[in-house]
């Protein structure tokens, strides 16, 4: 899993019955230092996330797919919690 | 799937039983306007593919769900032979 | 999944007997702000795109699944055709500060 922010949304009429009813995000990976960390991505969202929102990206199908409970469908994006916070001092 | 070019063959004696009777070729992959670019894959041929064509490249695990690579240790497989690529964009 | 334009198609008579039937488009991926970024692909289309459309597009073992129970050697596919999208990068920014941590 990556620390994530949602940069965006898309809407899309003509798409996989397996993605009906489900928020599509555009999701920036962040660095620790949160920096852009490579290129966005468009994942579905399972935890009602919104723009701005820090959150928690798997890019690993079936914890995409399985997030949402669309088994064996063509997802592999997934936003799957919101970060309350991040601490790297007291691991 | 990436567009590739034959360059080459690999031969080897000693391998996975599983690959046995499988021709290996090396590609290197090539723009949509057949230009080559950095960096080759050993691929499983699954088309009888030739020196020079271009190719059709899947990789990952989809690459045993060719025809012929079912349940072998194959991460990349040649599936299509090009006849010609059609390019919308001017540059 | 990842936002790409379709920029060309590909023609292959000799083909794997699991892509029998299947479009081939060329497709150059986009950044949310929909400049080209990265090499272009050949992926499988679920949709109907057509030339210079906006889509997104899934990769791996997954983008075969969009054509289950027909199984289908690709490792991406199209899935949808975007209509609008929405971007905002500075949302959120503020209030997460400057602190290392604080991504």
């Amino acid at each position: 899993m990556l620390i994530a922010r949602v940069i965006g949304e898309l809407t899309a009429t003509r798409k996989h019955p397996s993605h009906e009813g489900l928020k599509l995000l555009l999701v920036q990976p962040l660095d620790l230092d949160g920096s852009d960390r490579g290129d966005a991505v468009v994942a579905v969202d399972a935890v009602q996330a919104g723009i701005g929102d820090r959150v928690l990206l798997t890019t690993e199908g079936y914890s995409a797919f399985s997030s949402v409970g669309r088994l064996m469908t063509p997802i592999e994006a997934a936003v799957i919690g919101i970060v309350d916070e991040v601490n790297l001092k007291s691991v | 799937m990436i567009l590739a070019r034959v360059v080459g063959t690999v031969v080897a004696t000693r391998k996975d039983p599983r690959l046995e009777g499988k021709k290996l070729l090396v590609l290197k992959p090539v723009s949509p306007d057949g230009k080559e670019e950095p960096g080759y894959v050993v691929a499983v041929d699954t088309v009888g593919a030739g020196f020079r064509e271009t190719v059709i490249a899947v990789s990952g695990s989809s690459a045993r769900m060719a025809e012929g690579c079912r349940d072998r240790p194959v991460d990349t497989a040649i599936v299509g032979i090009v006849d010609t690529v059609s390019l919308d964009r001017k540059e | 999944m990842y936002l790409g334009r379709v920029v060309g198609c590909v023609w292959a008579t000799v083909k794997n007997a699991c892509l029998t039937g299947h479009r081939l488009l060329i497709v150059q991926p986009v950044t949310p702000e929909l400049q080209d970024k990265g090499r272009c692909i050949v992926c499988t289309d679920w949709t109907g795109a057509g030339a210079g459309e906006l889509v997104y597009w899934t990769r791996a073992r997954e983008a075969s699944f969009a054509f289950l129970p027909e199984e289908v050697v690709t490792d991406a596919t199209i899935v949808g055709i975007v209509d609008t999208i929405h971007v905002d990068r500075t949302a959120g920014r503020r209030e997460s500060g400057q602190g290392g941590a604080a991504c």
